[in-house]
């Protein structure tokens, strides 16, 4: 709040606490009516250290800390670092076990993007369809509870390997519930895609040019609905991603068209859902037999490590776009060093393009739009002639609300 | 998304060709995924700081849109070794190449120059680097911090491992309170 209030334009500041955001962080809007004329963002509410903790612990303990990053990446930190050190330390891991871990990575993609719908329904006032989507992520939760034991923090990751097996009896439970997923897809496609009231609110609103986001370098499904083709298990690979037939989504493979904006990052989640039970039936389908780690003795394991020395990183994409984390190993019990890139840290500059020339009502959709990864509170404050007013979750909520009724008119 | 592409062996020797003895070490790492071995590269390269950002502007002339990651950072006592993740090729299967610039800054003067003109998305990594490590981008479009509040103390840098390190700040909470 360093700049003075003009007499046309007023300042904005959302957040550290916001609604459509499930951590903090803090916007700084300038306002002219209800237009945004410009939009500056501040972060680290929540920055806990987590990377430097790493370097008091040993790779297999960080695996549970790395687990705790991200609720509903919990999942991809784990395996990202995994990836890295596996390369430092020269660890082959087994055929099986990479397919296995595509179908974990998959699910996690499931629960993410539909739990994702219904946030954006939400926030646009459609709370209908927030039931009617979580009901959903609920079948892909208890999914993740029969084959891992947990529903969010998963705790199956293993250096070389993965911790847990699908075998042939599990096959008929997982069938049951990709057909349920397939069942209700179009439901869910027709509710977001043909709906006259989700296309006024999406449509046009909170474009990204594709310019922009390779310049800013957007991640993930942000930089697809952009049409930017970038998307790591395809551009580069990992696990057992060569091995399967899928291809980029990008909004013109259902439209022909691209144009940036909420409503083609709507188009990429949805079809990425499809796709990814797609690829969750072809791993089923062409699973090797074989163990499911390297080395099955952590002990064993955590010697090896010991000995490793060099610097590796692992790639992943995680729902939200491409994790990466760096991790340097000296022979120590401890990694020398651990950086952590999740797909938000990329994805918050993007914010700022997209925002621009938006109404107050659409901050919290096209917030959302790019699935932000921060937890959530509510309270706003506005400052307004150097008075300050605050606007709190459920009155911000009304304006967007309040915004698509007046449209449905 | 370029026309040509080149191998990893053409893009060491490129800039080796361009940068000589200023390139100080390379690396290409090569792993396979799955059944079909399906096969990718990862580059390291050790250069000198002098000549980075140079470096990273003939990266755009390999690939237009080279993607920028992040980059990390660690104290290695007499030195700063900043690592910026870059990738060229994305858009076609199994063509993305990881290339990762080391590039090690005296502790005694560690000014790096900033990339944000030829990558604008990389101020927050630069940002970052600045308040966890204590170096200088030279540059820099805005230098307050991003992820350390604006009370915690100058001149401690998180990441360093010497005295203008966290040590003095850190309370376990395990050992029970001293005071």
């Amino acid at each position: 709040m360093k700049r003075q209030s003009t007499k046309t334009t007023y300042q904005l500041p959302i957040g550290p606490i916001h609604p459509a955001l499930k951590e903090p962080v803090m916007f700084e809007f300038e306002i002219d009516g209800e237009k945004i004329i410009d939009a500056n963002v501040r972060l680290g509410h929540v920055h806990r250290g987590i990377e430097w903790a790493g370097t008091q612990r040993n790779p297999i303990q960080i695996l549970y800390l790395a687990e705790r990053i991200c609720g509903i990446c919990s999942y991809c930190h784990p395996m990202a670092f995994a990836l890295a050190v596996e390369r430092v330390a020269n660890i082959e891991v087994p055929e099986r076990a990479q397919y296995l871990r595509v179908i974990q990575g998959e699910l996690e993609r499931i629960c993410s993007h539909i739990l994702w719908a219904g946030v954006a329904a939400h926030e646009i006032g459609f709370d209908s369809v927030l039931y009617l989507t979580w009901q959903m992520r609920e079948e892909a939760l208890d999914l993740t509870e029969y084959l891992t034991g947990n529903r969010i923090t998963k705790g199956i990751t293993m250096i070389g390997g993965i911790r847990r097996d699908i075998t042939t009896d599990m096959h008929p439970k997982i069938k049951e519930t990709l057909g349920y997923f397939k069942d209700n897809f179009e439901k869910l496609h027709h509710i977001f895609l043909d709906d006259k009231t989700f296309k006024l609110r999406s449509q046009n609103c909170g474009v990204l040019a594709k310019e922009d986001a390779l310049k800013l370098c957007a991640v993930g499904p942000t930089a697809r609905a952009s049409g930017v083709k970038k998307d790591v298990r395809l551009d580069q690979g990992y696990f057992a991603y060569g091995d399967l037939d899928f291809d980029y989504v990008t909004p013109d493979v259902l439209t022909g068209e691209v144009h940036g904006d909420v409503y083609d990052r709507i188009i990429v989640r949805l079809l990425e859902v499809k796709q990814s039970i797609d690829l969750i039936e072809q791993c089923i389908q062409h699973m090797p037999e074989g163990p499911i780690v390297a080395e099955p003795k952590i002990a064993k394991l955590l010697a090896t490590l010991k000995k490793a020395n060099g610097e590796g990183i692992g790639r992943m994409e995680a729902p939200r776009g491409e994790v990466i984390h760096y991790v340097k190993l000296t022979g120590q019990d401890a990694p020398y060093h651990w950086k952590v890139r999740a797909p938000t840290y990329n994805n918050i500059l993007p914010w700022i393009p997209m925002l621009k020339g938006q109404q107050i009502a659409d901050i919290p959709i096209v917030a959302a739009s790019t699935d932000p990864c921060m937890s959530c509170t509510n309270r706003v404050a506005v400052v307004h002639k150097n008075e300050r007013h605050m606007l709190d979750k459920e009155m911000l909520h009304r304006m967007s609300v309040e915004k698509t009724r007046r449209l449905m008119k | 998304m370029a026309e040509k592409q080149m191998t990893p062996e053409e893009i060491v020797q490129f800039f080796k060709d361009e940068f000589k003895e200023d390139i100080l070490d390379s690396r290409i790492e090569k792993r396979t995924q799955g059944i079909k071995k399906a096969e990718f590269t990862h580059i390291w390269m050790r250069l000198n700081s002098t000549v980075f950002k140079k470096a990273a502007k003939k990266l755009t002339k390999l690939d237009q849109y080279t993607h920028f990651a992040v980059a990390s950072g660690y104290d290695m006592g007499d030195n700063i070794d900043l690592v910026y993740h870059f990738s060229i090729y994305h858009g076609a299967r199994h063509k993305e190449i990881s290339l990762n610039f080391i590039a090690s800054l005296p502790k005694s003067n560690p000014v790096i120059d900033t990339i944000t003109d030829i990558f604008p998305g990389a101020i927050i990594s630069e940002q970052e680097k600045q308040e966890m490590l204590g170096v200088k981008i030279k540059g820099i479009p805005n230098d307050s911090r991003v992820f350390i509040s604006d009370d915690f103390p100058k001149n401690v840098y998180p990441w360093r491992r010497d005295e203008t390190g966290p040590q003095k700040m850190i309370r376990n909470l395990h050992k029970g309170a001293k005071k």
